[in-house]
């Protein structure tokens, strides 16, 4: 049986611990991190994703490009995407909405709601 | 809310470990801005690196539920988005509030590792206030719509944050031509070649954004738009990226979206043209190795580094410890079996206890090769203070570096961290003058400050060298007679007066400024430096400069011992630490006002009786020939005199606790491996104590 996997792009160590540790509450699921956009599109073609949980202040390729990336791909454009930012960057979540993100996530946010989130995706 | 209650330890140190990376960052990239500052340059990226290194802090800070990190690094990444928007100009103010949010930082990283955080609130409280001061806006450009002009596509400029957007407009109303490159990488080999391609295009200006997009071979290929501000013309542009296979595209004509609509409609025919130049173009690329090769190095550049708390690393070292303390009693048990004659089996378990030795020894190399860091690592902190200090104090500092990949246990770089800072925040107070107080005694008007370490044997050498003032070996004297830490100079040495700066409470400096003089004095940096078995020692010239050097072991976990006994009792001291052992007779020592001492080599080297240090009482005479063993460091040598050796073995050291902390000469306690526990002399600590002791 194939696992849903879940892959997570975030430039910190530590948040994407956070993430793994809360998502692996959910059980049988998989979880693939990248540590920025370029890894995110690296990782993409090796592994079957279902979910993507990103954020999106990175260097060089932010979320908002990986995202538009994936809206515009033949192969991942109905891959979900879940958008993860701090909070204040309004403006930039709006952006994410209008370029096709399924959901968005304010940080700092209670694991519940990420869990709620997800389980929508499974 | 925060998420810190339903956290396990472990996420948490990850979050300390990051974050404390983080504030590293920040303040080496602070320093940096301030020197662009200076030299009236400017470096957008390095301000966005700096932004979103605040910004990073914030949003981890939060979801840990360290509320007064997160709002102190919420201030800093307000001002930070303040300035790389151009709402707020840089200047020494909001420089000096940016260097002293990092600062904030650190401390209340420091704060939330011992649990004392909200301790912390009103420092959190001011620097808000402090922040809201700085947030004056100048006046900005009014809105205008750049796309417009530049005549971008939605699908460019859609997925642009709103700094990109900024970013894109202060490139455009600085006259700067924007262009949009178009390129096409293999999709399992795309990070090679777009690293080559930013590499170009960021020394001919600023890469504002790199947008992936789908290219016409969906399955395998991926392509980019970026997006270039630059001085540079078209023409230009095409020379610099003629070995790429990328299409350059001006923008600032109104009729730009309408081109890439027709080229959409003649995609058919560009892609039989187009096509084969361009892929025999991407071979050329150099870094473009063969697919199988890409994607091995693809996959390992995702999870090259292991973060290991340094606790297991001890833990391991603890237990490869044990393993030779469990080999020393095999080859002991061979030893005497041999000798009582079970002769064929000795040998062959003599042999195997050989070969586990050797295995063991490579275990042991192995888990020291990962708690081995560069000391280049100290170096960037030393180099950031060095800059900020100098800056404070309007010197000029050159800094020269040397040896920075000489490796040392982390644990041991830490410690000396703070020592080492000490030592060189009193080479740049004291010790290298003022630009005109140098150029007065004819020297250049820059101070050089050398730091170098190297591997001696078993021992890695640091030295501070200053080409500043030296130390005024006569004003010591003066100090410490004035102080009453000496009686009389006049048979005292210079060496010996030179020492007398180890003592507690003496400070040289005339004037208490800022930076030295804060009460820690130079008699902690010895005993910080002898906490971790390393010595230190001066050298000076007046008018020339002065030279510290710090001898440090190169581990800590298991070291070679020299066992000893005297007076009933088993020790043993570091043979790092020894320089060599003598044969005593009774009739060589000598006494010099009251001491004992005896000659060695034409030197006098004074002795110490271990019975005398530690008080116990000898049952019966010692034995009419004892052994010295001679330790110290340069100049500075101690001999300790004991009744017999035993042998060397590898030991490690246990710390006694915090109960016994105080305790001074001992480092420690080691098991010898035959259920026998013993104390580890501390030779540093030793000789600092005799020191203090017959000082006077």
């Amino acid at each position: 049986m194939k696992l849903f996997t879940i892959l997570i792009v975030d430039d910190s160590t530590a948040m994407r611990s956070l993430l793994v540790s809360t998502l692996e509450t959910l059980g049988d699921i998989r979880v693939v991190q990248a540590a920025n956009g370029f890894d995110a599109l690296r990782v993409l073609p090796r592994e079957q994703v279902d979910l993507i949980l990103t954020d999106i202040n990175m260097p060089d390729i932010n979320g908002l490009e990986l995202l538009s990336f994936v809206r515009n791909n033949q192969v991942y454009k109905e891959l979900p995407v879940i958008v993860i930012s701090t909070e204040g960057s309004h403006k930039d979540i709006e952006k994410g909405l209008s370029l096709g993100a399924n959901e968005y996530l304010v940080k700092p946010f209670q694991p519940e709601k990420l869990l709620e989130l997800v389980k929508r995706f499974l | 809310m925060s998420v810190s209650s339903s956290i396990s330890p472990n996420v948490v140190r990850d979050f300390l470990a990051e974050a404390e990376e983080i504030v590293d960052e920040l303040n080496t990239q602070l320093s940096d801005l301030a020197d662009m500052f200076e030299n009236g340059e400017s470096d957008p990226d390095l301000l966005n690196a700096i932004f979103r290194g605040a910004h990073s802090l914030k949003g981890l800070a939060g979801m840990f539920g360290f509320t007064i990190i997160s709002e102190v690094a919420h201030d800093s990444e307000n001002l930070l988005d303040w300035l790389r928007m151009g709402k707020v100009v840089l200047s020494d103010a909001v420089l000096k509030i940016l260097f002293s949010s990092a600062e904030l930082l650190a401390t209340l990283l420091r704060a939330c590792s011992e649990g004392t955080l909200e301790q912390h609130r009103d420092a959190a409280t001011a620097h808000t206030a402090a922040i809201s001061a700085c947030l004056n806006p100048v006046k900005t450009n009014s809105e205008f719509s750049v796309f417009e002009q530049l005549g971008l596509s939605d699908t460019l400029t859609g997925a642009l944050t709103e700094y990109e957007e900024h970013r894109l407009k202060e490139n455009f109303s600085k006259g700067r031509k924007i262009f949009v490159i178009h390129a096409s990488f293999e999709l399992l080999s795309f990070d090679t070649g777009l690293a080559a391609l930013t590499d170009i295009l960021k020394k001919a200006g600023e890469v504002i954004s790199t947008l992936p997009s789908v290219g016409e071979q969906v399955e395998t290929h991926i392509d980019f738009d970026l997006l270039l501000g630059t001085e540079k013309t078209e023409q230009e542009l095409s020379v610099l990226l003629q070995d790429m296979a990328v299409s350059v595209t001006p923008t600032g004509s109104p009729i730009w979206s309408d081109k890439i609509a027709e080229s959409e409609k003649t995609k058919d025919f560009e892609e039989v043209v187009v096509e084969s130049p361009r892929m025999s173009a991407i071979q050329k690329l150099p870094a473009s190795p063969s697919t199988t090769q890409d994607e091995s190095v693809s996959a390992r550049s995702m999870s090259s580094t292991v973060r290991v708390d340094i606790g297991k690393l001890d833990e391991l070292m603890n237990i490869v410890g044990e393993l030779v303390l469990a080999h020393s009693s095999i080859s002991s048990i061979a030893n005497r079996m041999r000798a009582d004659k079970f002769s064929r089996m000795a040998i062959d378990l003599g042999k195997a206890a050989k070969e586990l030795e050797r295995r063991l020894a490579d275990l042991q190399k192995g888990v020291m090769d990962i708690r081995m860091i560069p000391v280049g690592q100290l170096y960037e902190k030393m180099s950031r203070i060095i800059r900020k200090i100098s800056r404070e104090q309007g010197k000029n500092i050159e800094l020269k570096l040397f040896g920075s990949d000489t490796e040392l246990d982390k644990l041991i770089v830490e410690s000396i961290a703070d020592p080492l800072m000490h030592i060189i925040r009193n080479a740049i107070d004291h010790g290298i003058e003022s630009p005109e107080k140098r150029l007065a005694v004819g020297k250049d008007e820059h101070g050089t400050l050398r730091l170098s370490s190297y591997q001696k044997g078993n021992h890695v050498v640091i030295e501070v060298e200053d080409d500043g003032g030296g130390i005024d070996i006569e004003k010591i004297k003066q100090k410490a007679l004035s102080k009453g830490l000496i009686a009389d100079a006049a048979s005292m040495s210079e060496r010996d007066i030179l020492d007398l700066i180890f003592l507690p409470g003496f400070s040289t400096a005339e004037k208490i400024t800022d930076i030295s003089g804060r009460g820690v004095g130079m008699d902690v940096v010895r005993n910080n430096i002898a906490a971790v078995s390393g010595m230190v020692d001066i050298e000076t010239r007046l008018g020339y400069g002065s030279r510290f050097t710090i001898i440090l072991p190169i581990t800590l976990a298991i070291i070679k011992a020299l066992i000893i006994f005297c007076a009933g009792r088993i020790y043993a001291i570091s043979i790092t630490s020894v320089v060599e052992s003598i044969l005593l007779s009774t009739s060589d020592i000598r006494t010099v006002e009251g001491k004992e001492v005896v000659n060695l080599r034409e030197q006098t080297l004074p002795l110490l009786r271990l019975e005398r240090l530690f008080n116990i009482e000898r049952i019966g005479n010692p034995p009419e020939e004892q052994y010295v063993v001679v330790v110290g460091a340069a100049e500075k040598r101690l001999g300790i005199v004991v009744d017999d050796l035993l042998g060397q073995q590898d030991i490690v050291i246990k710390p006694l606790g915090s109960a016994f902390k105080s305790l001074k000469g001992i480092s420690g306690a080691a098991d010898l491996g035959d259920q026998r526990t013993i104390l580890v002399l501390d030779a540093g600590g030793i000789i600092s104590e005799t020191m203090r002791a017959g000082g006077g």
